[in-house]
């Protein structure tokens, strides 16, 4: 076998080679497309492009797969692959589960202050309230019955 | 006089909450009260209020931790010298309220309200289950802390300033947080003391656990106690660290 095209293909037929690079384009493409929109942001961009260039490292170099497998005693190359996909799935879930803490913190902080300016506010009008009626009744209701100056 | 606040977290205790005010006012007028309705959906708040009560209202429901927090701080931010935290469902005393902040005076930061210490009483049923549970976490607390508390999951319990200042940023809000916060305060080099009180059964509701879901949190606070023991010394002296800045930060 020629060492070159066992890299590149490792007996990986030329159609399914196509379909692997197409899907680790997409990928990218798709990745290019939500950070460009902001809909994800720039800290988590830079570990998704990571992902993405190794796939389609990987996608154009499947030999590359064995090579690895083979230099760590793995007999099954698509393990390898497992391997590494779960590592990074756990290491990201983990990652969430912090980053989830975090926000369920800020959120409740928030929540507290609110509360707690809302408790503040409301007090507030009420006391101004409270000062401004007797005022205000006796202008409309009593004012004349005290009988001081009707003009 | 030192001034003193009583707070109440609520969820949804509209059942309960009137007779508790009222008891409270009569008894012991010389408290202000504070109400934290915890994201409560029926006439709490409003009750609390009519009552006479500083009412906060979270806007959803944080847990009995994330009230208390709110509760301290606002104590902190108003000018309180100490606070008590009591139940919204009847099942503390308001002559007892006295009881547990008597030792404040002598020093201590946090006084508990033990059903089960000397002189104390319980007059309704603790379950067998329930029993056994509390035992062995009071072995884990004594281990934890050197220190041997009766009664670790009482929710009876009052405040110095200085612990409130603490609790108002750091007080556990994971359920069954009245254990953690009794080794928290512990570890930081607070002085924590036990009273014996009187509770009676709750007024309104039902206690709001199912067993399944106890266990479940009792395993979790297992975890968080024994986790706890691995970073004690360095989050207890970091702890205090915060604390003596928040001091400072408050005096200047």
């Amino acid at each position: 076998m020629n060492t070159l095209a066992g890299v590149v293909l490792a007996g990986m037929s030329a159609a399914a080679h196509v379909l692997v690079i197409v899907l680790a384009a997409a990928v990218i493409a798709f990745i290019v497309v939500l950070v460009r929109s902001r809909r994800l942001r720039a800290k988590y961009s830079v570990l998704w492009f990571s992902i993405g260039i190794g796939l389609a490292i990987l996608a154009i170099f499947p030999g590359l797969l064995s090579w690895v497998s083979d230099r760590f005693g793995i007999a099954y190359p698509p393990a390898t692959f497992m391997l590494l996909a779960l590592s990074f799935l756990l290491v990201l879930v983990l990652h969430f589960s912090w980053e989830l803490s975090r926000l369920e913190d800020r959120t409740r902080a928030l929540a507290e202050e609110y509360a707690l300016l809302r408790l503040e506010l409301d007090e507030r009008l009420t006391i101004h309230e409270a000062a401004h009626e007797p005022t205000t009744d006796r202008g409309s209701g009593t004012a004349p019955a005290e009988g001081g100056d009707p003009a | 006089m030192p001034r003193t606040l009583v707070v109440i977290p609520a969820y949804n205790e509209e059942q309960s909450l009137p007779a508790v005010l009222k008891e409270l006012a009569e008894q012991t007028p010389e408290y202000d009260v504070l109400v934290i309705s915890d994201g409560s959906v029926d006439r709490t708040a409003d009750i609390a209020r009519a009552h006479g009560a500083h009412v906060a209202e979270l806007p959803f429901n944080l847990g009995i931790g994330g009230a208390l927090r709110t509760g301290f701080a606002f104590a902190v931010r108003n000018g309180y010298d100490q606070a008590v935290q009591f139940d919204a469902d009847g099942q503390h005393d308001p002559l007892a309220v006295a009881t547990i902040l008597g030792p404040l005076a002598d020093g201590a930061d946090m006084v508990i309200g033990s059903r089960f210490a000397e002189g104390g009483a319980v007059t309704y049923e603790v379950s067998g289950i329930r029993r056994r549970a509390m035992k062995l976490l009071q072995r884990l607390v004594r281990r934890l802390v050197g220190q041997e508390f009766s009664d670790t999951s009482s929710g009876f319990r009052s405040f110095s300033r200085g612990m409130l200042e603490f609790f108002a940023v750091t007080y556990p809000v994971e359920y069954m947080d009245s254990v953690e916060a009794l080794v928290l305060a512990c570890n930081a080099g607070f002085h924590v003391r036990e009273v014996p009180v009187n509770m009676r059964g709750r007024t309104g509701g039902a206690p709001s656990n199912r067993r399944l879901r106890l266990v479940y949190y009792y395993v979790r606070l297992l975890v968080v106690l024994v986790v706890s023991t691995t970073t004690r010394k360095e989050r207890a002296r970091r702890n205090v660290l915060r604390h003596t800045a928040d001091d400072t930060g408050g005096d200047s």
